[in-house]
Protein backbone atom coordinates (compact mmCIF):
# COMPACT_ATOMS: atom_id res chain seq x y z
CA UNK A 1 0.00 0.00 0.00
CA UNK A 2 1.01 3.61 -0.59
CA UNK A 3 -0.05 6.19 1.28
CA UNK A 4 0.49 9.77 1.06
CA UNK A 5 -0.43 12.34 4.36
CA UNK A 6 -1.06 15.45 4.17
CA UNK A 7 1.20 16.11 1.04
CA UNK A 8 1.89 19.92 0.30
CA UNK A 9 3.93 21.42 -2.71
CA UNK A 10 4.65 24.46 -3.64
CA UNK A 11 6.91 26.37 -6.91
CA UNK A 12 7.80 29.18 -5.54
CA UNK A 13 4.21 31.01 -4.69
CA UNK A 14 2.16 28.65 -6.72
CA UNK A 15 0.82 25.96 -4.32
CA UNK A 16 -0.13 22.97 -6.50
CA UNK A 17 -0.75 20.26 -4.08
CA UNK A 18 -2.94 21.07 -0.65
CA UNK A 19 -2.68 18.65 1.84
CA UNK A 20 -3.74 15.60 -0.16
CA UNK A 21 -3.90 12.48 2.21
CA UNK A 22 -4.75 9.16 -0.20
CA UNK A 23 -4.15 5.05 0.55
CA UNK A 24 -3.78 3.45 -2.67
CA UNK A 25 -4.65 0.03 -1.88
CA UNK A 26 -2.52 -2.96 -3.33
CA UNK A 27 -4.32 -4.98 -5.92
CA UNK A 28 -6.41 -2.30 -7.26
CA UNK A 29 -6.12 0.23 -10.10
CA UNK A 30 -5.97 3.45 -8.08
CA UNK A 31 -6.90 6.32 -10.58
CA UNK A 32 -6.20 9.67 -10.28
CA UNK A 33 -8.51 11.97 -12.17
CA UNK A 34 -8.48 16.08 -12.28
CA UNK A 35 -8.23 18.57 -15.02
CA UNK A 36 -5.11 19.58 -17.11
CA UNK A 37 -3.28 21.11 -14.75
CA UNK A 38 -4.61 20.12 -11.41
CA UNK A 39 -1.73 19.16 -9.57
CA UNK A 40 -2.04 14.58 -11.08
CA UNK A 41 1.43 14.85 -11.88
CA UNK A 42 3.35 16.99 -9.13
CA UNK A 43 1.52 14.18 -7.16
CA UNK A 44 2.65 11.25 -8.57
CA UNK A 45 6.09 12.77 -9.03
CA UNK A 46 5.94 13.45 -5.17
CA UNK A 47 4.88 9.88 -4.82
CA UNK A 48 8.22 8.42 -6.22
CA UNK A 49 10.31 11.26 -5.13
CA UNK A 50 11.37 12.98 -8.34
CA UNK A 51 9.61 16.39 -6.71
CA UNK A 52 10.76 16.93 -3.13
CA UNK A 53 7.53 17.27 -0.88
CA UNK A 54 7.40 20.37 1.21
CA UNK A 55 5.15 19.15 3.90
CA UNK A 56 3.57 16.06 4.88
CA UNK A 57 4.93 12.43 3.85
CA UNK A 58 5.01 9.31 1.49
CA UNK A 59 4.94 6.08 2.78
CA UNK A 60 5.43 3.18 0.81
CA UNK A 61 4.27 -0.20 3.04
CA UNK A 62 4.59 2.19 6.14
CA UNK A 63 8.35 3.27 5.24
CA UNK A 64 8.75 7.03 4.89
CA UNK A 65 9.95 8.27 1.32
CA UNK A 66 10.93 11.28 2.59
CA UNK A 67 13.34 9.91 5.80
CA UNK A 68 15.26 7.49 3.21
CA UNK A 69 18.63 7.79 2.65
CA UNK A 70 19.62 8.04 -1.17
CA UNK A 71 20.78 3.89 -1.23
CA UNK A 72 17.35 3.28 0.64
CA UNK A 73 15.88 5.24 -1.52
CA UNK A 74 17.75 3.61 -4.81
CA UNK A 75 16.14 0.19 -3.24
CA UNK A 76 13.14 0.92 -2.90
CA UNK A 77 12.80 2.30 -6.32
CA UNK A 78 13.69 -1.03 -7.95
CA UNK A 79 10.23 -1.58 -6.77
CA UNK A 80 8.56 0.36 -8.94
CA UNK A 81 7.90 0.63 -12.17
CA UNK A 82 6.71 3.92 -13.89
CA UNK A 83 4.81 4.94 -17.12
CA UNK A 84 5.70 8.15 -18.25
CA UNK A 85 3.61 10.56 -19.87
CA UNK A 86 5.68 10.59 -23.36
CA UNK A 87 6.84 6.76 -22.49
CA UNK A 88 10.75 8.23 -21.96
CA UNK A 89 12.18 5.12 -23.65
CA UNK A 90 15.88 5.56 -24.25
CA UNK A 91 16.75 7.07 -27.63
CA UNK A 92 19.66 5.07 -28.39
CA UNK A 93 18.23 1.38 -27.66
CA UNK A 94 16.24 -0.43 -29.89
CA UNK A 95 13.11 -2.08 -28.15
CA UNK A 96 14.44 -5.61 -26.75
CA UNK A 97 16.96 -3.25 -25.14
CA UNK A 98 14.81 -0.49 -23.34
CA UNK A 99 12.85 -3.58 -21.66
CA UNK A 100 16.09 -5.57 -20.82
CA UNK A 101 17.81 -2.66 -19.57
CA UNK A 102 16.67 -2.46 -15.75
CA UNK A 103 17.27 -6.22 -15.90
CA UNK A 104 21.14 -5.93 -17.16
CA UNK A 105 21.11 -2.97 -14.46
CA UNK A 106 20.26 -5.02 -11.51
CA UNK A 107 20.28 -8.56 -12.05
CA UNK A 108 22.95 -11.02 -12.50
CA UNK A 109 20.66 -12.62 -15.65
CA UNK A 110 22.79 -13.83 -18.24
CA UNK A 111 21.73 -12.42 -21.58
CA UNK A 112 19.64 -15.28 -22.71
CA UNK A 113 17.65 -15.14 -19.35
CA UNK A 114 17.32 -11.41 -19.72
CA UNK A 115 15.99 -11.78 -23.66
CA UNK A 116 13.76 -14.31 -22.97
CA UNK A 117 12.16 -12.00 -19.83
CA UNK A 118 11.59 -9.14 -22.12
CA UNK A 119 10.28 -11.09 -25.17
CA UNK A 120 7.90 -12.47 -22.66
CA UNK A 121 7.05 -8.79 -21.30
CA UNK A 122 6.74 -7.26 -24.57
CA UNK A 123 4.35 -10.38 -25.59
CA UNK A 124 2.58 -9.63 -22.54
CA UNK A 125 1.60 -6.31 -24.06
CA UNK A 126 0.90 -7.82 -27.18
CA UNK A 127 3.90 -6.26 -29.09
CA UNK A 128 5.69 -8.62 -31.53
CA UNK A 129 8.18 -8.31 -34.16
CA UNK A 130 8.99 -4.68 -32.33
CA UNK A 131 12.06 -5.86 -30.90
CA UNK A 132 14.83 -4.61 -33.35
CA UNK A 133 13.00 -1.04 -34.44
CA UNK A 134 14.06 2.05 -32.26
CA UNK A 135 11.75 4.51 -30.26
CA UNK A 136 11.56 6.50 -33.45
CA UNK A 137 10.59 4.10 -35.64
CA UNK A 138 7.24 3.02 -33.57
CA UNK A 139 4.10 4.51 -33.20
CA UNK A 140 2.74 6.13 -30.03
CA UNK A 141 0.55 3.34 -28.63
CA UNK A 142 3.72 1.19 -29.12
CA UNK A 143 5.85 3.30 -27.45
CA UNK A 144 3.56 3.24 -24.18
CA UNK A 145 3.25 -0.44 -24.55
CA UNK A 146 7.10 -0.73 -24.90
CA UNK A 147 7.35 1.68 -21.88
CA UNK A 148 4.54 -0.86 -20.07
CA UNK A 149 6.96 -3.98 -20.83
CA UNK A 150 9.65 -1.99 -19.07
CA UNK A 151 8.04 -1.06 -15.94
CA UNK A 152 7.00 -4.35 -15.42
CA UNK A 153 10.41 -5.99 -16.42
CA UNK A 154 11.50 -6.09 -12.50
CA UNK A 155 8.58 -7.98 -11.19
CA UNK A 156 7.05 -4.37 -9.16
CA UNK A 157 5.40 -3.81 -6.55
CA UNK A 158 4.47 -0.61 -7.79
CA UNK A 159 3.68 0.60 -10.64
CA UNK A 160 2.52 4.33 -11.71
CA UNK A 161 1.28 5.23 -15.02
CA UNK A 162 1.06 9.08 -15.80
CA UNK A 163 -1.74 9.57 -18.25
CA UNK A 164 -1.16 5.87 -20.21
CA UNK A 165 -3.66 6.81 -23.09
CA UNK A 166 -3.29 10.10 -23.51
CA UNK A 167 -2.97 10.79 -27.29
CA UNK A 168 -4.30 7.31 -28.35
CA UNK A 169 -7.08 6.58 -29.97
CA UNK A 170 -10.14 4.90 -27.86
CA UNK A 171 -9.26 1.40 -28.97
CA UNK A 172 -5.92 1.61 -28.42
CA UNK A 173 -6.48 3.50 -24.90
CA UNK A 174 -9.00 0.37 -24.02
CA UNK A 175 -6.24 -2.11 -24.45
CA UNK A 176 -3.83 -0.34 -22.44
CA UNK A 177 -6.24 -0.08 -19.83
CA UNK A 178 -7.13 -3.71 -19.72
CA UNK A 179 -3.76 -4.50 -20.12
CA UNK A 180 -3.05 -2.48 -16.36
CA UNK A 181 -5.48 -3.63 -14.84
CA UNK A 182 -4.72 -7.33 -15.52
CA UNK A 183 -0.74 -7.06 -14.56
CA UNK A 184 -2.15 -5.05 -11.44
CA UNK A 185 -4.27 -8.60 -10.24
CA UNK A 186 -1.92 -10.83 -11.60
CA UNK A 187 1.06 -9.88 -9.78
CA UNK A 188 -1.04 -7.89 -6.82
CA UNK A 189 0.66 -4.76 -7.93
CA UNK A 190 -0.25 -1.41 -5.83
CA UNK A 191 -1.07 0.72 -9.54
CA UNK A 192 -1.41 4.46 -9.52
CA UNK A 193 -2.56 5.95 -12.77
CA UNK A 194 -3.01 9.23 -13.30
CA UNK A 195 -5.98 10.16 -15.96
CA UNK A 196 -8.66 12.43 -17.01
CA UNK A 197 -10.18 10.22 -19.99
CA UNK A 198 -13.11 8.93 -18.41
CA UNK A 199 -13.85 5.89 -20.34
CA UNK A 200 -10.55 4.49 -17.99
CA UNK A 201 -12.33 5.36 -14.79
CA UNK A 202 -15.03 3.18 -16.11
CA UNK A 203 -13.40 0.02 -17.15
CA UNK A 204 -10.62 -0.17 -14.55
CA UNK A 205 -11.18 2.15 -11.69
CA UNK A 206 -11.53 0.64 -8.49
CA UNK A 207 -10.59 3.62 -6.40
CA UNK A 208 -10.87 7.06 -8.01
CA UNK A 209 -9.65 9.86 -6.93
CA UNK A 210 -10.34 13.53 -7.91
CA UNK A 211 -7.93 16.05 -7.33
CA UNK A 212 -9.39 19.82 -8.18
CA UNK A 213 -6.86 23.03 -7.72
CA UNK A 214 -4.19 21.03 -5.43
CA UNK A 215 -6.76 19.38 -3.34
CA UNK A 216 -8.22 16.18 -2.68
CA UNK A 217 -11.93 17.16 -4.00
CA UNK A 218 -13.82 13.35 -3.76
CA UNK A 219 -12.97 9.89 -3.57
CA UNK A 220 -14.67 7.05 -4.14
CA UNK A 221 -15.20 3.97 -6.90
CA UNK A 222 -16.05 4.12 -10.76
CA UNK A 223 -19.95 3.19 -9.20
CA UNK A 224 -19.77 5.83 -6.68
CA UNK A 225 -18.48 8.37 -9.74
CA UNK A 226 -21.65 8.82 -11.89
CA UNK A 227 -23.74 9.45 -8.87
CA UNK A 228 -21.94 12.04 -7.00
CA UNK A 229 -23.76 15.25 -6.24
CA UNK A 230 -20.22 16.76 -5.87
CA UNK A 231 -20.77 19.95 -8.24
CA UNK A 232 -17.18 20.19 -9.46
CA UNK A 233 -16.92 16.67 -10.05
CA UNK A 234 -19.79 16.87 -11.96
CA UNK A 235 -18.35 19.67 -14.25
CA UNK A 236 -15.56 17.12 -15.34
CA UNK A 237 -16.87 13.75 -15.25
CA UNK A 238 -20.16 15.15 -17.56
CA UNK A 239 -18.21 17.89 -19.10
CA UNK A 240 -18.82 16.67 -22.86
CA UNK A 241 -21.72 16.17 -24.50
CA UNK A 242 -21.78 12.46 -25.12
CA UNK A 243 -21.12 12.01 -21.00
CA UNK A 244 -23.94 14.51 -20.60
CA UNK A 245 -25.80 12.03 -23.03
CA UNK A 246 -25.02 9.03 -21.12
CA UNK A 247 -26.33 10.50 -17.99
CA UNK A 248 -29.51 11.49 -18.62
CA UNK A 249 -29.80 7.75 -20.11
CA UNK A 250 -28.93 6.46 -16.70
CA UNK B 1 27.37 36.98 -7.79
CA UNK B 2 24.67 35.05 -5.94
CA UNK B 3 23.90 33.13 -8.50
CA UNK B 4 27.42 32.61 -9.60
CA UNK B 5 27.97 30.88 -6.44
CA UNK B 6 24.52 28.84 -6.42
CA UNK B 7 25.79 27.61 -9.84
CA UNK B 8 29.54 26.79 -8.27
CA UNK B 9 27.27 24.92 -5.78
CA UNK B 10 25.17 23.31 -7.52
CA UNK B 11 27.91 22.15 -9.77
CA UNK B 12 29.75 20.65 -6.95
CA UNK B 13 26.56 19.01 -5.85
CA UNK B 14 26.39 17.21 -8.68
CA UNK B 15 29.81 16.40 -8.98
CA UNK B 16 29.42 14.51 -5.79
CA UNK B 17 26.92 12.58 -7.12
CA UNK B 18 28.94 11.48 -10.44
CA UNK B 19 31.66 9.88 -8.54
CA UNK B 20 29.51 7.47 -6.41
CA UNK B 21 29.81 3.98 -6.66
CA UNK B 22 28.59 2.30 -9.83
CA UNK B 23 25.50 0.44 -10.00
CA UNK B 24 27.06 -2.42 -11.95
CA UNK B 25 30.22 -1.71 -12.83
CA UNK B 26 30.44 -4.42 -16.12
CA UNK B 27 27.31 -1.42 -17.77
CA UNK B 28 29.57 1.15 -17.27
CA UNK B 29 32.65 -0.48 -18.56
CA UNK B 30 30.44 -0.97 -22.13
CA UNK B 31 28.93 2.50 -22.00
CA UNK B 32 32.57 3.86 -21.62
CA UNK B 33 33.67 2.16 -24.06
CA UNK B 34 31.06 3.55 -26.68
CA UNK B 35 31.78 7.11 -25.34
CA UNK B 36 35.32 7.13 -26.28
CA UNK B 37 34.10 5.94 -29.50
CA UNK B 38 31.21 8.89 -29.77
CA UNK B 39 33.53 11.55 -28.04
CA UNK B 40 36.85 10.39 -29.07
CA UNK B 41 37.10 8.09 -31.89
CA UNK B 42 34.73 10.88 -33.60
CA UNK B 43 36.50 13.77 -33.17
CA UNK B 44 39.55 12.11 -34.69
CA UNK B 45 39.10 13.63 -37.97
CA UNK B 46 38.14 17.19 -36.98
CA UNK B 47 41.51 16.86 -34.86
CA UNK B 48 43.86 15.58 -37.53
CA UNK B 49 42.41 18.23 -40.08
CA UNK B 50 42.76 21.75 -37.75
CA UNK B 51 46.26 20.20 -36.23
CA UNK B 52 48.02 19.60 -39.73
CA UNK B 53 46.39 23.59 -40.87
CA UNK B 54 47.87 25.25 -37.71
CA UNK B 55 51.42 23.42 -37.68
CA UNK B 56 51.88 24.44 -41.38
CA UNK B 57 50.22 28.00 -40.64
CA UNK B 58 52.68 28.29 -37.37
CA UNK B 59 55.84 27.26 -39.16
CA UNK B 60 55.16 29.77 -42.19
CA UNK B 61 54.47 32.32 -39.95
CA UNK B 62 57.54 31.61 -38.02
CA UNK B 63 59.60 31.71 -41.10
CA UNK B 64 58.13 35.17 -42.27
CA UNK B 65 58.62 36.30 -38.97
CA UNK B 66 62.37 34.77 -37.95
CA UNK B 67 63.61 35.26 -41.62
CA UNK B 68 67.09 37.10 -40.58
CA UNK B 69 70.86 35.63 -40.59
CA UNK B 70 70.97 36.08 -36.83
CA UNK B 71 68.55 33.82 -35.97
CA UNK B 72 69.42 29.79 -37.15
CA UNK B 73 67.27 28.46 -39.83
CA UNK B 74 66.40 25.41 -37.58
CA UNK B 75 64.81 27.89 -35.00
CA UNK B 76 61.72 27.50 -36.69
CA UNK B 77 61.52 24.14 -36.41
CA UNK B 78 61.76 24.92 -32.97
CA UNK B 79 59.66 27.17 -32.51
CA UNK B 80 56.97 25.15 -34.02
CA UNK B 81 56.78 22.39 -31.98
CA UNK B 82 57.27 24.42 -28.86
CA UNK B 83 54.38 26.49 -29.88
CA UNK B 84 52.62 23.37 -30.59
CA UNK B 85 53.17 21.51 -27.51
CA UNK B 86 53.17 23.97 -25.17
CA UNK B 87 49.89 25.91 -26.33
CA UNK B 88 48.06 25.17 -29.67
CA UNK B 89 47.70 21.50 -29.33
CA UNK B 90 46.16 21.55 -25.93
CA UNK B 91 44.98 24.32 -25.57
CA UNK B 92 43.14 25.34 -29.23
CA UNK B 93 42.52 21.88 -29.95
CA UNK B 94 40.53 21.46 -26.32
CA UNK B 95 38.50 24.86 -27.37
CA UNK B 96 37.68 22.67 -30.54
CA UNK B 97 36.49 19.89 -28.65
CA UNK B 98 34.73 22.65 -25.85
CA UNK B 99 32.33 23.03 -28.79
CA UNK B 100 32.36 19.76 -30.90
CA UNK B 101 32.18 16.98 -27.71
CA UNK B 102 30.59 19.70 -25.19
CA UNK B 103 27.67 20.73 -27.23
CA UNK B 104 26.83 17.36 -27.85
CA UNK B 105 27.06 16.32 -24.19
CA UNK B 106 24.59 18.83 -23.07
CA UNK B 107 21.99 18.52 -25.91
CA UNK B 108 22.29 14.72 -25.42
CA UNK B 109 21.71 14.96 -21.82
CA UNK B 110 19.25 17.73 -21.94
CA UNK B 111 17.37 15.93 -24.32
CA UNK B 112 17.04 13.37 -22.05
CA UNK B 113 16.25 15.37 -19.40
CA UNK B 114 13.17 17.39 -20.87
CA UNK B 115 11.69 13.87 -22.66
CA UNK B 116 11.95 12.64 -18.92
CA UNK B 117 14.24 9.67 -19.56
CA UNK B 118 16.41 10.93 -16.78
CA UNK B 119 13.47 10.39 -14.74
CA UNK B 120 12.76 7.10 -15.51
CA UNK B 121 16.39 6.22 -15.12
CA UNK B 122 15.93 7.56 -11.72
CA UNK B 123 12.44 5.71 -11.06
CA UNK B 124 14.40 2.76 -11.64
CA UNK B 125 17.20 2.94 -8.62
CA UNK B 126 19.67 4.07 -11.34
CA UNK B 127 22.00 7.08 -10.52
CA UNK B 128 21.26 8.80 -13.50
CA UNK B 129 24.31 11.61 -12.97
CA UNK B 130 26.76 8.53 -12.48
CA UNK B 131 25.18 6.82 -15.37
CA UNK B 132 24.59 9.65 -18.19
CA UNK B 133 28.37 11.74 -16.42
CA UNK B 134 30.87 9.26 -15.25
CA UNK B 135 31.09 7.62 -18.69
CA UNK B 136 31.92 10.87 -20.58
CA UNK B 137 34.41 11.75 -18.22
CA UNK B 138 36.33 8.94 -17.95
CA UNK B 139 36.24 8.31 -22.07
CA UNK B 140 37.47 11.80 -22.22
CA UNK B 141 39.98 11.47 -19.57
CA UNK B 142 41.26 8.55 -21.37
CA UNK B 143 41.11 9.74 -24.79
CA UNK B 144 41.66 13.71 -25.35
CA UNK B 145 45.42 13.20 -24.03
CA UNK B 146 45.57 10.62 -27.18
CA UNK B 147 44.11 13.01 -29.26
CA UNK B 148 46.46 15.73 -28.37
CA UNK B 149 49.13 13.86 -29.10
CA UNK B 150 48.32 12.89 -32.35
CA UNK B 151 47.76 16.58 -32.79
CA UNK B 152 50.95 17.39 -31.87
CA UNK B 153 52.64 15.09 -34.42
CA UNK B 154 50.34 16.12 -36.91
CA UNK B 155 50.80 19.65 -36.58
CA UNK B 156 54.71 19.19 -36.86
CA UNK B 157 54.21 17.14 -39.83
CA UNK B 158 52.04 20.02 -41.40
CA UNK B 159 54.81 22.18 -40.32
CA UNK B 160 57.03 20.20 -41.84
CA UNK B 161 55.29 19.99 -45.09
CA UNK B 162 54.48 23.77 -45.10
CA UNK B 163 58.30 24.76 -44.86
CA UNK B 164 59.11 21.95 -47.61
CA UNK B 165 56.64 22.81 -49.93
CA UNK B 166 56.79 26.14 -50.22
CA UNK B 167 60.40 26.18 -50.05
CA UNK B 168 60.93 28.45 -46.95
CA UNK B 169 62.54 26.03 -44.51
CA UNK B 170 64.62 23.45 -45.95
CA UNK B 171 63.64 19.70 -44.34
CA UNK B 172 66.48 18.87 -42.59
CA UNK B 173 66.49 21.88 -40.79
CA UNK B 174 63.25 21.90 -39.77
CA UNK B 175 63.86 18.15 -38.18
CA UNK B 176 66.58 19.52 -36.42
CA UNK B 177 64.40 22.04 -34.91
CA UNK B 178 61.69 20.11 -33.76
CA UNK B 179 64.24 17.29 -32.09
CA UNK B 180 66.47 20.39 -30.82
CA UNK B 181 66.09 21.18 -26.82
CA UNK B 182 63.69 18.71 -26.36
CA UNK B 183 62.24 18.78 -22.94
CA UNK B 184 59.95 16.04 -21.75
CA UNK B 185 58.48 18.22 -18.75
CA UNK B 186 56.82 20.49 -21.92
CA UNK B 187 54.89 17.36 -22.81
CA UNK B 188 54.41 16.72 -19.83
CA UNK B 189 52.75 20.06 -19.04
CA UNK B 190 50.94 19.69 -22.38
CA UNK B 191 49.35 16.41 -21.19
CA UNK B 192 48.70 17.66 -17.42
CA UNK B 193 46.61 20.61 -19.15
CA UNK B 194 44.63 18.54 -21.40
CA UNK B 195 43.45 16.46 -18.52
CA UNK B 196 42.11 19.08 -16.94
CA UNK B 197 40.31 20.83 -19.81
CA UNK B 198 39.07 17.42 -20.86
CA UNK B 199 37.55 17.59 -17.12
CA UNK B 200 36.02 21.10 -17.59
CA UNK B 201 34.52 20.04 -20.63
CA UNK B 202 32.94 17.10 -19.85
CA UNK B 203 31.38 18.13 -16.05
CA UNK B 204 30.64 21.80 -17.56
CA UNK B 205 28.35 20.42 -20.83
CA UNK B 206 26.80 17.69 -18.50
CA UNK B 207 26.18 20.13 -15.48
CA UNK B 208 24.01 21.86 -18.25
CA UNK B 209 22.61 19.39 -19.86
CA UNK B 210 21.68 17.87 -16.73
CA UNK B 211 19.96 20.61 -15.21
CA UNK B 212 17.75 22.15 -18.19
CA UNK B 213 14.29 22.63 -17.77
CA UNK B 214 11.77 22.86 -20.48
CA UNK B 215 11.26 21.52 -24.16
CA UNK B 216 13.65 22.26 -27.55
CA UNK B 217 14.52 25.81 -26.60
CA UNK B 218 16.26 25.34 -23.24
CA UNK B 219 18.13 22.39 -25.02
CA UNK B 220 19.66 24.67 -27.39
CA UNK B 221 19.87 27.51 -24.56
CA UNK B 222 21.90 24.57 -22.44
CA UNK B 223 24.30 23.19 -25.41
CA UNK B 224 25.39 27.32 -25.82
CA UNK B 225 25.78 27.68 -22.05
CA UNK B 226 28.20 24.17 -22.01
CA UNK B 227 30.41 25.24 -25.05
CA UNK B 228 30.64 29.19 -23.60
CA UNK B 229 31.33 27.95 -19.82
CA UNK B 230 33.49 25.47 -20.42
CA UNK B 231 35.63 27.41 -23.38
CA UNK B 232 36.00 30.12 -20.41
CA UNK B 233 36.98 27.39 -18.12
CA UNK B 234 39.50 26.22 -20.10
CA UNK B 235 40.84 29.75 -20.94
CA UNK B 236 40.92 30.84 -16.96
CA UNK B 237 42.80 27.21 -16.17
CA UNK B 238 44.85 27.70 -18.76
CA UNK B 239 46.38 30.57 -17.11
CA UNK B 240 46.34 29.01 -13.58
CA UNK B 241 48.11 25.74 -14.51
CA UNK B 242 50.51 27.70 -16.77
CA UNK B 243 51.33 30.18 -13.95
CA UNK B 244 51.48 26.71 -11.68
CA UNK B 245 54.01 24.48 -13.82
CA UNK B 246 56.13 27.10 -15.64
CA UNK B 247 56.48 29.50 -13.56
Amino acid sequence: MIEAVNVTKCFGENKVLDQISVKFETGKCNLVIGQSGSGKTVLMKCLVGLFEIDKGKVMFDEKVLSRMSFEEMKLVRQDIGMLFQGGALFDSMPVEENVMFPLSMFTDQSLSERRDRANFCLSRVNLKDANKLYPSEISGGMKKRVAIARAIAMNPRYLFCDEPNSGLDPKTANVIDNLIKEITEEYDMTTVINTHDMNSVVEIGDNVFYIHNGKLWWQGDKESILNSDNKELNEFVFATELTKKIKSAL
Amino acid sequence: MKNFLIEIGRYVKLMRLVFKRPEKQSIYFKQILIEIENLGLDSLGIVVLISVFMGAVLAIQMAFNLDTPLVPVYTIGYATRQSVVLEFSPTIISLILAGKVGSRISSEIGTMRVTEQIDALEIMGINSATYLIFPKIVACLFFNPILIMISILVANFGGWAAGSLTGMVPSAEFIYGVKAFFEGYDVFYSLVKTVVFAFLIVSISGYHGYYTKGGALEVGESSTKGVVHSSIAIIVFNLVLTNIMLS
